[in-house]
């Protein structure tokens, strides 16, 4: 594997985003028990776990998707969701969260591309609508991008045209148009028939190895070897083990981690 | 030798070749039903009493033309605040704010909850209710007054009567369009930091137009036939003008016609309009075309 061209941030860097304590509830359901998390820019984490480990639902605080319920999320040196002032801790507005977000891409398991609008159409609204971008430009670097994804001459096609691989790209390429400094995947090929989760993976280690900061929730251990720098492994609503790759899944020391990859190789 | 030709008999049983059966039971079925309405059309045409020159002499005159352009008029407008109004209600109503989603439930329970004739006459009468209408400080003094009769004449009694009546139906019929819309394209447009009304403007709508319009459809026609509930206002539309002639000659079914034959106009040219905006609206939808063909039950040959 070549990573001689990624750009990797110097140690002594903020990093881009940090988060401390995080609890989140549903109802009685706690989902999150305290999550502590640093990621430094150009890192690409992958977070594994069983289904229901709050994975997911930790994706969402971090864009404020979900409000949580103590802790703190800090997203390059912005706290999410509120404001510190004269001392006090102040809700921020939908107004302010919504621009906050602004610098946040998130591909979602279900794709959401707005289905009334072609793909080109999907990829420069954001830019051109909610960024202030001039169209021309936004339409330019959307052809960009879409080239970069192969799907160059796909920009006119609708969602539904789009097999389940091409539109999840052209939902990687939505969120990339906005030039964002952090990617969320939330599980980007869980919806996806076995045979297009391929191509979905190769455009986002394309991605990684350009130095985008990504936190990707995934089942996809392969992709976790292969592209992150650091794999987080959570079970119960808690980080139970994170580290690099190839120590966390080929040696992992918790039983929960282990139980869990072992699994994971009965399967395939 | 192909494979495609590999003897003469099977290749008699491709069912490329087959043949449909000829449905004699359906053609005979398809003359019989249209003998029995040539019939009736034979019927009603030499039928003296619907007096067809009567028709033709009053359907083009101007009372009556007058009459249509009071109903279309109102309709019009009255779709056009309703439709407006019905909007800022169902965004109300699905608010997380208690307040306005109280407020907006309120408003539609009270508005379909009464008869529009009801309400009508209330808006007509509202002089004995409030003599003056004022913009005062509450509790202070008065800035402005206008003399209630003064401002509600049958023509305002009668948009505010249809139109806040039909705010509170399509209020419901946008509320179940917005809510039929997946909840991914909303979380989408939280993500990507767009504001409450671009998403709604942008995203949000254009999806709930698919189920939007054709209750609408039938909410602008039933409007176009509620108009004629004004003519106890002393609103002189379509129907109250047919009305006045009729009660002058007596000549009530070639009058009443009249009205029918132009109320069907309108509802025929609205349909046709209905279908180029559910058109628009399906775009990106895959198979739009079959959509029709998908509840035919029978493939006519």
């Amino acid at each position: 594997m070549n990573f001689a061209a990624k750009v990797v941030a110097p140690v002594t860097a903020q990093p881009l985003v940090r988060a401390r304590n995080v609890h989140k509830s549903f109802g009685d359901n706690e989902v999150l028990k305290g999550i502590d998390l640093d990621v430094m820019p150009g890192e690409v984490v992958v977070v594994l776990g069983p289904s229901g480990s709050g994975k997911s639902t930790f994706l969402r605080c971090i864009n404020h998707l979900e409000a949580i319920d103590r802790g703190y999320i800090e997203v390059d040196n912005e706290q999410v969701g509120y404001q510190l002032r004269r001392g006090r801790l102040h809700k921020l507005s939908d107004r302010a969260i919504a621009v906050q977000r602004r610098k946040i891409g998130m591909v979602f398991q279900q794709f959401n591309l707005y289905p009334h609008m072609t793909a080109l159409e999907n990829i420069i609204e954001a830019p051109v609508g909610v960024h202030g971008q001039n169209r021309k430009q936004a339409v330019a670097y959307a052809m960009e991008l879409l080239t970069r994804i192969g799907l160059a001459d796909k920009a006119n096609a609708y969602p539904r045209q789009l097999s389940g691989g091409q539109q999840q790209r052209v939902a990687i390429a939505r969120a990339l148009a906005i030039r964002p400094k952090l990617m969320l995947f939330d599980e980007p090929t869980s919806a996806l028939d076995p045979e297009l989760v391929g191509e979905v993976l190769a455009t986002m280690r394309d991605l990684a190895q350009q130095g985008l900061t990504m936190i990707v929730v995934t089942h996809e251990i392969g992709f976790a070897r292969e592209a992150a720098d650091r794999v987080v492994f959570m079970d119960g609503g808690v980080v139970v083990e994170e580290g690099k790759p190839e120590a966390v899944l080929a040696n992992p020391t918790h039983p929960r981690t282990r139980l869990f990859l072992s699994r994971f190789i009965e399967k395939h | 030798m192909t494979e495609r030709t590999i003897s003469p008999s099977l290749d008699m049983r491709d069912v490329a070749t087959a043949h449909t059966p000829i449905a004699w039971e359906r053609w005979l079925l398809w003359a019989f039903v249209l003998f029995v309405a040539a019939d009736f059309a034979w019927l009603v045409a030499w039928n003296k009493n619907f007096g067809w020159p009567i028709v033709a002499q009053w359907f083009t005159a101007d009372s009556i033309l007058k009459g249509l352009s009071v109903t279309l008029g109102l309709t019009v407008v009255a779709m056009i605040i309703g439709i407006a109004v019905g909007l800022v209600l169902a965004i109300a109503r699905m608010s997380d704010d208690r307040l306005f989603s109280s407020l907006a439930s309120l408003f539609i329970w009270f508005f379909r909850g009464t008869p529009l004739l009801v309400q009508l006459i209330f808006w007509y009468n509202l002089s004995t209710l409030f003599p003056e209408i004022s913009i005062a400080i509450p509790f202070g003094p008065t800035l402005v007054s206008w003399n209630t009769n003064d401002l509600i004449t049958p023509m305002t009694a009668a948009i505010a009567g249809l139109s806040l009546n039909e705010a509170a139906y399509m209020a419901e019929i946008i509320r179940g369009g917005l809510l039929s819309v997946d909840k991914g394209q909303v979380e989408a447009t939280d993500a990507f930091g767009m504001t409450r009304a671009r998403a709604l403007r942008r995203i949000i709508i254009p999806q709930a137009m698919r189920s939007i319009i054709p209750p609408t459809g039938n909410q602008l026609i039933s409007m176009i036939k509620a108009t004629s509930l004004v003519s106890v206002i002393a609103m002189a539309d379509l129907l109250y003008s047919v009305q006045a002639v009729y009660n002058r000659t007596f000549e009530v079914i070639p009058m009443l016609m009249v009205a029918v034959i132009w109320y069907l106009i309108i509802t025929s040219i609205l349909n046709v309009g209905q279908g180029f905006i559910e058109r628009y609206y399906a775009r990106g939808e895959r198979g739009t075309s079959n959509a029709r063909a998908a509840i035919r039950l029978e493939e006519p040959a």
